[in-house]
């Protein structure tokens, strides 16, 4: 893996960055309190998009062992950031009722 | 097709997908969906990856096969109550796997352009941040060390020297990376210690604007990885995650009237002086369950205000019960929620979401307050800063201006309280001298489950 950012690449990056940023604003700032926790989590786990770095710099970094051993540890840690994320937050949002789903007795408004 | 532009087709779909994601967290309804829309396209990013050229399988199997083991024993074990210092763990391994392809990427090629030579100090940098200042989170959190700030004298000196060494360090670094090893090894280890530091002074009430900031440096740091491998999905992603991040931060900010420099800065100095405010006057008015019972039973209205303690207490189940024996009863009842009661921002929701209450029910504060004057009794559990009526008038208190449920407003208000012990902030709180406020001492958990008793025995 071996990679030179050049002026023309980094400014293109740069400017989809900034549009990201302002996306993410936008969508972030509808979601209502309640969610917040879920929120967190969730893009907590998105966060661990940062496994496709680690699984490039494991697999393909030929000839360095100490490279292929630091990959494998970052692949670990980003996989439990995932993994553990996106089931965290799952665990979370299933508790989630609607009071007009739970068709427990007497419970009614 | 040229596989190089079949992957990174694949990767937009995938940032696509994030995006919508996002987009449906809006609602509880489709909240769900919507993780599952996010965890597909974070599927499809590390299969598309895998597809890459010329890759070596053996290891990023083991790593994600173990990852996956420690990742799903994490995530179905722990306990509710433990999410907000699960949420800091989780948080940190993401930005120590940021951390590490950093500098394997250094490792492996350290005659990159100067360009990529910058945005590896900044990965390793903004990862090993968000490493150790999550550790040091989930430590507070789960109570490991103590939950007040840590301060010592020179501390800013030790600080500000930190960011010059790590400044000026990332300089000479990034003009002669081939020659300097050393000060990449040196920069790693400041940057780790940084994270350190810059938690150490903020206190554990002020979690929730800590946890935020620390989600918007993981995905920072993401970004900064993908300024290194040259990846659009990473850095559209990692930004989506900042974004996230900054705007939680802001939303916690405001509900403590508080900057977050503020927040981050004001363990230095501040803990010395305040509480130099005059003693409360009034009287306590003590109450048992035998009389609290039958001012609930009459109420037409009641708002449950819960907080951390509520956590503590582990009460949301015995709370959630005796809320459905008051709505058997007649009563309309409601939960008012304060953004940053608890340890992280919509804490109390999750709560009370795993005790079953309705999400109809919990009522954020802006909508609550103005209905608070005809609540017969609000019952407060285990919050005591956020329904401090001197955040209102008081100038001279450390919380003034911070928006409060005013509990006070309502004709009865109850609070669950272990001791007269002053809340987080370390501020006496007035509400309890008030004339309408009645204190029902004990544990919370056992209170409300004397007050169950009660309705179930008449």
């Amino acid at each position: 893996m071996a990679t030179h950012l050049d002026p023309l690449t980094l400014i293109n990056l740069i400017f989809l960055f900034v549009i990201a940023i302002f996306l993410g604003v936008e969508l972030i700032s509808k979601v209502p309190s309640i969610l917040h926790t879920p929120l967190m989590s969730g893009s907590n786990a998105i966060s661990g998009i940062t496994i496709v770095g680690a699984i490039l710099s494991t697999g393909l970094t030929p000839g360095s062992t100490f490279c292929t051993v630091l990959g494998t540890f970052a692949v670990v840690f980003a996989t439990i950031n995932v993994v553990g994320g996106y089931l965290v937050t799952d665990r979370m949002l299933k508790m989630f009722k609607s009071k007009a789903a739970d068709t427990k007795p007497g419970v009614k408004k | 097709m040229n596989l190089e532009i079949f992957i990174t087709l694949i990767y937009i779909v995938a940032s696509v997908l994030f995006i919508v994601g996002l987009k449906q967290m809006g609602s509880p309804a489709t909240a769900r969906k919507a993780n599952l829309l996010s965890a597909v396209g974070m599927l499809l990013a590390i299969v598309a990856t895998l597809l890459t050229k010329g890759l070596e399988f053996q290891w990023i199997i083991v790593g994600i096969i173990v990852g996956s083991i420690v990742g799903i024993y994490i995530a179905l074990t722990m306990a509710m109550t433990a999410m907000p210092q699960m949420v800091a763990l989780l948080n940190g391994s993401g930005g120590l796997a940021s951390f590490i392809v950093g500098w394997s990427s250094y490792h492996y090629q350290p005659n990159a352009s100067l360009l990529t030579t910058v945005s590896t100090y900044l990965a390793v940098l903004i990862g090993g941040v968000t490493f150790t200042g999550s550790v040091l989170a989930w430590a507070k959190l789960e109570e490991k060390m103590t939950g007040k700030p840590i301060v010592f004298a020179g501390q800013k000196v030790v600080n500000s020297l930190l960011l010059l060494v790590l400044l000026g360090g990332g300089i000479m670094f990034c003009l002669d990376p081939v020659h300097n090893y050393p000060i990449f090894i040196v920069i790693m280890v400041l940057s780790l210690i940084l994270g350190v530091m810059a938690i150490i002074p903020i206190g554990g009430g002020d979690m929730p604007v800590v946890i935020s900031l620390l989600n918007s440096y993981s995905g920072m740091a993401g970004c900064a990885t993908g300024f290194v491998i040259i990846n659009s999905m990473l850095i559209v992603t990692g930004s989506l995650v900042g974004a996230s991040g900054i705007v939680l931060t802001q939303i916690m900010c405001k509900a403590m009237n508080r900057s977050l420099a503020n927040v981050l800065f004001s363990g230095f100095g501040s803990v010395t002086k305040k509480k130099a405010g005059e003693e409360v006057k009034g009287e306590i008015k003590p109450i048992t369950v035998a009389d609290a019972y039958p001012v609930l039973e009459a109420a037409r209205s009641v708002v449950f205000v819960p907080g951390y303690g509520l956590a503590v207490a582990q009460a949301q189940h015995v709370v959630r019960e005796l809320g459905e024996l008051l709505e058997k009863n007649g009563t309309e009842v409601r939960y008012g929620i304060h953004p940053v009661a608890g340890r992280m921002p919509g804490h109390m929701n999750i709560l009370l979401a795993e005790a079953n209450v309705s999400y109809e029910q919990l009522v954020e504060m802006d909508s609550i307050n103005p209905t608070m004057e005809t609540v017969d009794v609000c019952i407060v559990v285990g919050a005591n800063d956020v329904v401090n009526p001197a955040a209102r008038h008081d100038k001279g208190s450390p919380i003034y201006g911070m928006p409060i449920i005013n509990v006070d407003k309502a004709k009865t208000v109850f609070v669950l309280k272990r001791s007269m012990n002053t809340g987080f902030a370390g501020i006496e709180n007035e509400l309890f001298y008030y004339d309408n406020t009645r204190m029902l001492f004990g544990d919370a958990k056992q209170s409300v489950q004397g007050l169950v008793a009660e309705f179930k025995s008449k």
